[in-house]
């Protein structure tokens, strides 16, 4: 059979696509040489900055399922005045620029707002602590949480609650034997893709906390210092790790699905 | 057993209007009425998933208006199942007995009774996915039954399924009602359900109840020119009433009665109307003379339209009967009609 222009046409700028994204990738990937690679991962500091990256990405996504998702469900399943705008409020940290981020967080945690007086108080620190990490990454990935999540409660069909109600089940009970079970599989989505999202954020951190150095921070910083072929070997190192436990996390989804 | 008392509700997309509603102990009560009447938000606001404007609603003597759905001891079954789709058959329907205090023996003799009579054994271990739409529908029963409710609501439980499953499913359905105390509140389209299950029925039309009574007093006589046109009534003429009779567009109707002559409709089922081609003789006071302008197959019966020289009548007769009789679109016939089939609004 002859295949239509369109059809070649399609498949065309699919691998256009995929160069572009893979190309670099696969170029910084295989830059480093085995035994720099070697040398990097026995640096104490890198070890610790990919860690510091990982954990506070982690603690970023715990928060975000916390707090996240009675929102979520809150979204999925009623309707309200105003529900649009409360919407819009949850994707207003996909928009805005990541250095914007950091100084807006700052100009709420320093010492000049309400806010900030209170908390340094409390014998919190924002500026320059893991806490201070922990706040701006819970910001750019909460939104990624809420969405995959009220998306997943909206899936499901508010019947199958209601049904579970006149047999007996209180809210929370249904909730944890129905709503949950059915759900869980969106919420870990939303956990990788907020995480995903967290150990991705630079922009952000750098104003909020350079220092304990998370490793896009000290990516960067090691190629202002000291140029490409220094800072390669640690983004090799994060990207693999990162995508290793990503990876981890779906093959466990996916299998789970097979079950069911 | 249950009692609505002026229920008004306010949704964005329905609203109910002062619902008043008595259903007796261990009925088959039987809500009727176009789409979008608000029978599923009458069944939902029983059930306690909805919440009431104003009205209160009693099972007994008990005002449960504002208790929660759990406590409420009334099951619901939707058209589309509602299966919960990660759990098998059996912890589907054994679902709800961990909420209630029940001894085991007494909790698998339930089981059994409701696999045997709804001929569930071998599904068992299987999950909804794999089931056929009857198969969903009686897991679904069993579902709702195990838990012993004191009501059972059924939303159309048998318009999604294939003619052949639906009849299985209703003989199911009246073998469960007859054989427990349970009181079941079922909304559906179908006549045939209504006339094989029901004892009493409501009609339901813009978020009201236009009519209660016994399924052969609504399909008899109507209550309004709704539930008239709702439960079959095609002859719905506007009139007006003098002494005995009526007249309609010019039409000369014996009624043979004399009734309010503030009424403003009268119907005549078209079972009611005879067609003939010569003219018939009986004592049936109404007979007119018409051309028939059309014929449309019903699967069992032919409605023919035969327009008289005032109003246009509809009939239903039999595909012998039309082969015998000869009855083209065009030919002149009879129609005729008692003046007691003659129903006024």
């Amino acid at each position: 059979m002859r295949r239509e222009p369109f059809f070649w046409i399609t498949i065309s700028c699919g691998l256009v696509i995929m160069a572009f994204i893979l190309l670099p990738l696969i170029q910084m990937m295989s830059a480093p040489s085995a035994g720099m690679l070697k040398e990097t991962i026995r640096d104490k500091d890198v070890v610790r900055s990919i860690w510091l990256s990982i954990y506070t990405a982690g603690l970023a996504a715990l928060i975000s399922f916390a707090l996240g998702t009675p929102l979520a469900y809150l979204l999925a399943r009623s309707t309200f005045r105003g529900k649009r705008l409360v919407e819009s409020i949850i994707d207003l940290p996909i928009a805005i620029p990541h250095p914007v981020v950091g100084i807006a967080i700052l100009s709420v945690a320093g010492k000049n707002h309400w806010i900030g007086q209170i908390v340094s108080e409390l014998g919190i620190r924002i500026m320059g602590s893991v806490t201070g990490i922990v706040t701006v990454l819970t910001f750019v990935g909460l939104p990624f949480y809420l969405n995959a999540t009220k998306t997943g409660f909206e899936a499901i069909s508010p019947r199958l609650e209601k049904v579970s109600r006149s047999l007996g089940a209180t809210m929370s009970s249904t909730f944890f034997r129905i709503t949950f079970p059915l759900a869980w599989r969106s919420m870990l989505i939303g956990l990788i893709m907020c995480c995903a999202r967290a150990i991705s954020e630079f922009g952000a951190v750098v104003i909020v906390a350079y220092h304990p150095m998370i490793a896009p921070v000290m990516i960067y910083e090691r190629f202002e210092a000291y140029g490409l072929k220094y800072s390669q070997p640690v983004a090799v190192w994060l990207v693999s790790i990162s995508l290793i436990l990503f990876l981890l996390l779906r093959i466990l989804t996916l299998h789970k699905v097979k079950e069911a | 057993m249950i009692t609505i008392r002026g229920m008004n509700i306010d949704l964005r997309k329905f609203q109910l209007r002062n619902i008043n509603l008595e259903i007796l102990e261990n009925e088959f009560f039987i809500l009727m009425g176009p789409t979008g009447a608000g029978k599923t938000v009458l069944l939902e606001a029983i059930a306690g998933l909805i919440p009431l404007m104003n009205g209160n609603i009693y099972i007994g003597e008990r005002d449960i208006t504002r208790l929660p759905p759990e406590k409420r001891g009334i099951s619901i079954v939707y058209q589309d199942y509602a299966l919960f789709p990660h759990l098998t058959v059996l912890e589907n329907i054994t679902y709800g007995l961990r909420f209630h205090s029940i001894d085991t023996t007494n909790a698998e003799k339930r089981l059994d009774r409701l696999l045997e009579v709804l001929n569930l054994f071998g599904l068992k271990q299987r999950f909804p996915v794999n089931l056929s739409g009857g198969e969903k529908q009686r897991v679904a029963l069993a579902r709702a039954l195990i838990v012993e409710p004191k009501v059972l609501l059924l939303d159309e439980p048998l318009s999604a399924l294939d003619p052949n499953f639906r009849e299985e499913v209703r003989g199911a359905l009246k073998k469960l009602h007859q054989s427990s105390n349970t009181t079941f509140l079922m909304v559906t389209h179908d006549f045939a359900e209504v006339l094989s299950l029901a004892g009493r029925a409501a009609v339901m039309n813009n978020g009201r109840i236009e009519q209660i009574g016994h399924v052969k007093e609504i399909f008899e006589k109507p209550a309004s020119p709704f539930v008239a046109d709702f439960v079959g009534m095609k002859n719905l003429f506007e009139a007006s009433f003098h002494e005995t009779y009526a007249v309609a567009s010019g039409l000369k109707i014996e009624i043979g009665r004399i009734v309010d002559p503030s009424s403003n409709y009268l119907a005549v089922r078209p079972e009611d109307i005879i067609i003939s081609r010569e003219k018939f003789s009986s004592s049936m006071r109404n007979n007119y003379s018409g051309i028939i302008t059309q014929i449309n197959n019903q699967g069992f019966y032919y409605e023919i339209a035969v327009q008289t020289k005032d109003v246009s009548f509809k009939g239903l007769i039999t595909k012998g009967a039309l082969i015998e009789l000869g009855l083209e679109e065009g030919i002149p016939v009879y129609v005729s009609f008692k003046a007691s089939a003659v129903h006024v609004f």
